[in-house]
C-alpha cells in the first residue's frame, strides 16, 4: 500500500509539468496555432527556474514560488518569438517553432556556462517539498491550470473568440473578432504555461539545469494535445496516462511483475499511444480547423 | 488590421526574390546576432572567428601553427549534416515537413551497428552491406510516417516526431541485448565494417575523414538527378507545389508522399551508418539525441531545399559544428553554434513571412491600381 502511495505521488509529479505545458500546446491550437516549441519553452522556464531558485535560495524564503513565476515570465517572453514571426508575419509556425527549440537548448546552456562556467546550472539545496502522502503541491498547480483554462475556453467569452480563431479565423473576424491578437495571447500563453511547466519539472524532479533536464517532456505535452483531442479533460487524462508511462520507466524495477520489460518499453509508450491513436481516429479530424494555418485578413 | 508591413524597400525586395541572397543575408543575421550576444556578455567575438578560422583553413592564429587535421575534421562532420539536410530537402520539395530525420537517422544507425558486429566479415562487403542496411532501415522508419500520411492523413510533423523518440528507445533497447553490450556501448566494430580510409586520413592529418565523403557526394548527385531529371522527381514536386493540381493532372499523390518519405529516410539512415561507423569504433547505446537530425532542417531549410544549397548550408553548419571545442578553448561557450543555427532558422522563417507579406502587397497593389488607375503602385503598397 506503501509503495502504492509513493508511485501514485511519482506519477503525478510525472504528469504535473506534462499537463501544465499541454494546457498551454492546447490553448495555443484551439486557437490555431501550432506550437512545436512546448520543448524548448519548457528548457527556458527550467533553466530560469534553477537559475533563480540557487540564487534567491538563501535569502528569499519561499523563493522556488517566486521562481516559479520567473520561470512563467521567461516562457512567456520567449514565445513573444514564436508569436511574431507565426502570427503577425504568418510564418510557417512549424519553421518558427523548430527555431525557437534549436535556439532555447543553445541559449540555455550558454547562459549557464556565462553565469556558472559549466554546460549546467549549479544544484540548488531543495526544490519544491511535497506535501501529504508525498505529493507535491505542482500537482495543485498543475489541476488549477487546466481547470482554469477549461472554465475560460468555454464559460467566458473571450473563450469562445478563442475557439473561433481556431475552427474559421474569416467567420470570427466577420464578427469583429481581432483575430491576430487573440492568438498572440493564446501563444503568449501558451508560452508562459510551458515555461511554468518547466519549472515545476526542475524544482520536482532534479537539482539543476543541463542540456537534458527537458528530454522530451514538451513532446510528450505535445502529443498528449492530440491524444486528448484538443479537450481539457481529454488532455487531463492523456497527461496522467503518460506521467504514469514516464514514472514507470523510472519505478518499475520495484515492481515484480514488470521486472522483465525492458523501462524503454514504458519510456516510449506515450509516443507509441499517439501514434496508435491518430490512426484510429484519422476517420473524424478532432483537431481545429484551423490549426497551423496562418491568416491573413482579406484573403478571401 | 491594415498594419504598415515591415517592407517596401527594393533592396530588400531584391533579397526575397533571390533565394541564394536571402540564404546569405539570413546566415550573416544569425552571425551578428551571435556577435552582438558574445560582447553583450563580456567575452571577445575574435576568439569565435578565430575558431572559425581555424576550421576552415587549418591555421591556429593563436599559436601560428597549421594543421590539416582541423579541415578533415570539418568535412567529417559536414557529411551526417548534409545528409540530414537531403533528407528533410526531399520530403519539403514535395510538400512534406519531415521533423523526423532523428529518428531515420538513428534506424539507420542502429542497423549500420547491428550488421557491423553480427554480419560477415569479409573485407570490402562487410561495410557495403552495413550501409546498405542503414539505407534500407532509414527509408522504411520514413515509409511508415509516409505511409500514415498517405493512408490515414496523419501530420507527418506529429508522426515523425513520435517516431523519432520511439527510433530512439527501440535502439537503447535493442542495441542492449547485442551480446557483449552494456548500459552504454557495444564491443569493438571489426575493422572490416569500418569506413576508414588511410588516404584520407594521411591527407588530413589522422582526422575521423572516411569513405562516407563518396558517399555524401553521391547522394548530392543523386538527388539532384532524382529530383531535377526524373519524371519520378517531377511528380514529387507537382504533388509538392499543388497536390490538388498534381492529382488532376493524374500523379497519385499518395504514392508520391509515401515513396517521397522513404526517400527522404534514406538519406538520414545513411547519415547514421556514417557516423556510426565513421566516427566510433565500438556500437553505441545511445544515451540521447545526436541531433543531426535536428540540424539537418536548419541545413535544408539555409539551402533552399536544393542539392547543392543543401550541400553548401551542410558545410557551414559543419563548420560551425566542428568549431564549436575551439570557440570553447579561446572563453567563448561552444553553445554559441547552437544559437547561430537556431537564429538562422527563425530567421528563415521570417524570410518566407515577409515573401508572403510582399506577395499580399503587390497584389493588393495590383488590385488598387485596377480599381483606381493609379500610376504609382510603389506609394499605394507602402501605405496598404
Amino acid at each position: 500500500m506503501n509503495a502504492f502511495a509513493g508511485f501514485l505521488a511519482a506519477v503525478l509529479m510525472m504528469a504535473s509539468p506534462i499537463l501544465i505545458a499541454a494546457t498551454g500546446g492546447m490553448i495555443s491550437e484551439r486557437s490555431g496555432v501550432v506550437n512545436i516549441a512546448l520543448e524548448g519553452l519548457m528548457a527556458i522556464g527550467a533553466f530560469t527556474a534553477a537559475t533563480a531558485h540557487y540564487f534567491l535560495e538563501p535569502s528569499v524564503p519561499g523563493s522556488v514560488w517566486l521562481s516559479l513565476v520567473l520561470a512563467c515570465a521567461a516562457g512567456l517572453a520567449f514565445s513573444a518569438i514564436h508569436a511574431y514571426s507565426s502570427v503577425i508575419l504568418g510564418a510557417d509556425q512549424v519553421v518558427s517553432g523548430t527555431g525557437v527549440n534549436l535556439l532555447s537548448t543553445g541559449l540555455t546552456v550558454f547562459l549557464a556556462q556565462i553565469l556558472f562556467g559549466r554546460e549546467r546550472t549549479e544544484p540548488f539545496r531543495l526544490g519544491i517539498m511535497p506535501g501529504v502522502f508525498g505529493i507535491y503541491p505542482t500537482a495543485i498547480v498543475a489541476a488549477a491550470v487546466i481547470v482554469g483554462a477549461w472554465y475560460v475556453i468555454y464559460r467566458r467569452p473571450i473563450g469562445l473568440r478563442l475557439r473561433a480563431c481556431g475552427e474559421h479565423p474569416h467567420a470570427a473576424a466577420s464578427a469583429g473578432v481581432d483575430v491576430k491578437r487573440v492568438r498572440f495571447g493564446a501563444v503568449l500563453a501558451s508560452g508562459g504555461l510551458a515555461g511554468l511547466a518547466g519549472g515545476c519539472l526542475v524544482l520536482t524532479q532534479t537539482i539543476q539545469y543541463t542540456q537534458n533536464t527537458i528530454n522530451g517532456a514538451g513532446f510528450i505535452a505535445l502529443a498528449a494535445v492530440s491524444f486528448g483531442r484538443w479537450l481539457p479533460e481529454g488532455v487531463a487524462g492523456a497527461s496522467a496516462l503518460f506521467g504514469a508511462a514516464v514514472a514507470l520507466a523510472i519505478y518499475m524495477v520495484n515492481v515484480e511483475a514488470l521486472r522483465g520489460l525492458p523501462s524503454e518499453f514504458f519510456s516510449a509508450m506515450p509516443y507509441v499511444i499517439t501514434l496508435v491513436t491518430l490512426v484510429l481516429f484519422s476517420g473524424r479530424n478532432y483537431a481545429p480547423e484551423a490549426a497551423g494555418k496562418a491568416w491573413e485578413p482579406g484573403g478571401s | 488590421m491594415n498594419r504598415k508591413l515591415p517592407l517596401g524597400d527594393k533592396v530588400l525586395d531584391a533579397f526575397v526574390e533571390s533565394r541564394a541572397a536571402v540564404s546569405v543575408l539570413v546566415v550573416a543575421l544569425g552571425f551578428a546576432c551571435g556577435t552582438v550576444l558574445v560582447l553583450a556578455v563580456g567575452r571577445n567575438p575574435a576568439g569565435m572567428y578565430a575558431g572559425i578560422l581555424q576550421t576552415l583553413s587549418g591555421w591556429d592564429l593563436t599559436r601560428g601553427t597549421w594543421n590539416a587535421r582541423y579541415i578533415g575534421e570539418w568535412i567529417a562532420t559536414s557529411m551526417p549534416l548534409v545528409l540530414c539536410g537531403l533528407s528533410m530537402a526531399f520530403a519539403a520539395r514535395t510538400g512534406l515537413f519531415n521533423i523526423g530525420a532523428e529518428g531515420q537517422y538513428i534506424a539507420g544507425l542502429t542497423a549500420a551497428q547491428f550488421v557491423a558486429l553480427l554480419g560477415p566479415g569479409i573485407p570490402g562487403l562487410h561495410w557495403a552491406l552495413a550501409l546498405a542496411a542503414a539505407v534500407a532501415a532509414g527509408a522504411a522508419w520514413g515509409a511508415i510516417a509516409g505511409a500514415l500520411k498517405a493512408r490515414f492523413e496523419v501530420s507527418e510533423v506529429v508522426a515523425t516526431i513520435m517516431l523519432n523518440y520511439v527510433a530512439f528507445f527501440l535502439s537503447r533497447w535493442m542495441t542492449g541485448l547485442i551480446p557483449g553490450a552494456n548500459t552504454y556501448r557495444t564491443p569493438d566494430f571489426p575493422l572490416t565494417a569500418r569506413l576508414d580510409d588511410a588516404f584520407l586520413r594521411s591527407i588530413t592529418n589522422g582526422s575521423r575523414l572516411n569513405i562516407g565523403l563518396w558517399f555524401t557526394i553521391g547522394s548530392v548527385l543523386v538527388f539532384w538527378l532524382l529530383m531535377e531529371r526524373t519524371r519520378a522527381g517531377f511528380a514529387l514536386r507537382a504533388t509538392g507545389f499543388n497536390r490538388e493540381a498534381a492529382r488532376a493532372a493524374g500523379i497519385s499523390v499518395r504514392s508520391a508522399t509515401a515513396a517521397s518519405m522513404a526517400v527522404s529516410g534514406a538519406f538520414a539512415g545513411l547519415a547514421g551508418a556514417v557516423v556510426a561507423l565513421g566516427s566510433f569504433s565500438y556500437g553505441r547505446v545511445l544515451g540521447g539525441l545526436d541531433n543531426y537530425g535536428f540540424d539537418g532542417i536548419a541545413v535544408a531549410l539555409v539551402g533552399g531545399s536544393t542539392a547543392f544549397g543543401t550541400a553548401a548550408a551542410g558545410l557551414l553548419f559543419g563548420m560551425l559544428s566542428s568549431a564549436r571545442p575551439l570557440m570553447q578553448s579561446r572563453g567563448i561557450p561552444k553553445e554559441i553554434a547552437l544559437i547561430i543555427s537556431g537564429l538562422v532558422v527563425v530567421f528563415v522563417s521570417l524570410r518566407a513571412a515577409f515573401k508572403a507579406a510582399g506577395d499580399l502587397m503587390a497584389a493588393r497593389t495590383a488590385a488598387a491600381a485596377a480599381s483606381t488607375g493609379s500610376e504609382n503602385p510603389e506609394i499605394e503598397g507602402g501605405a496598404a
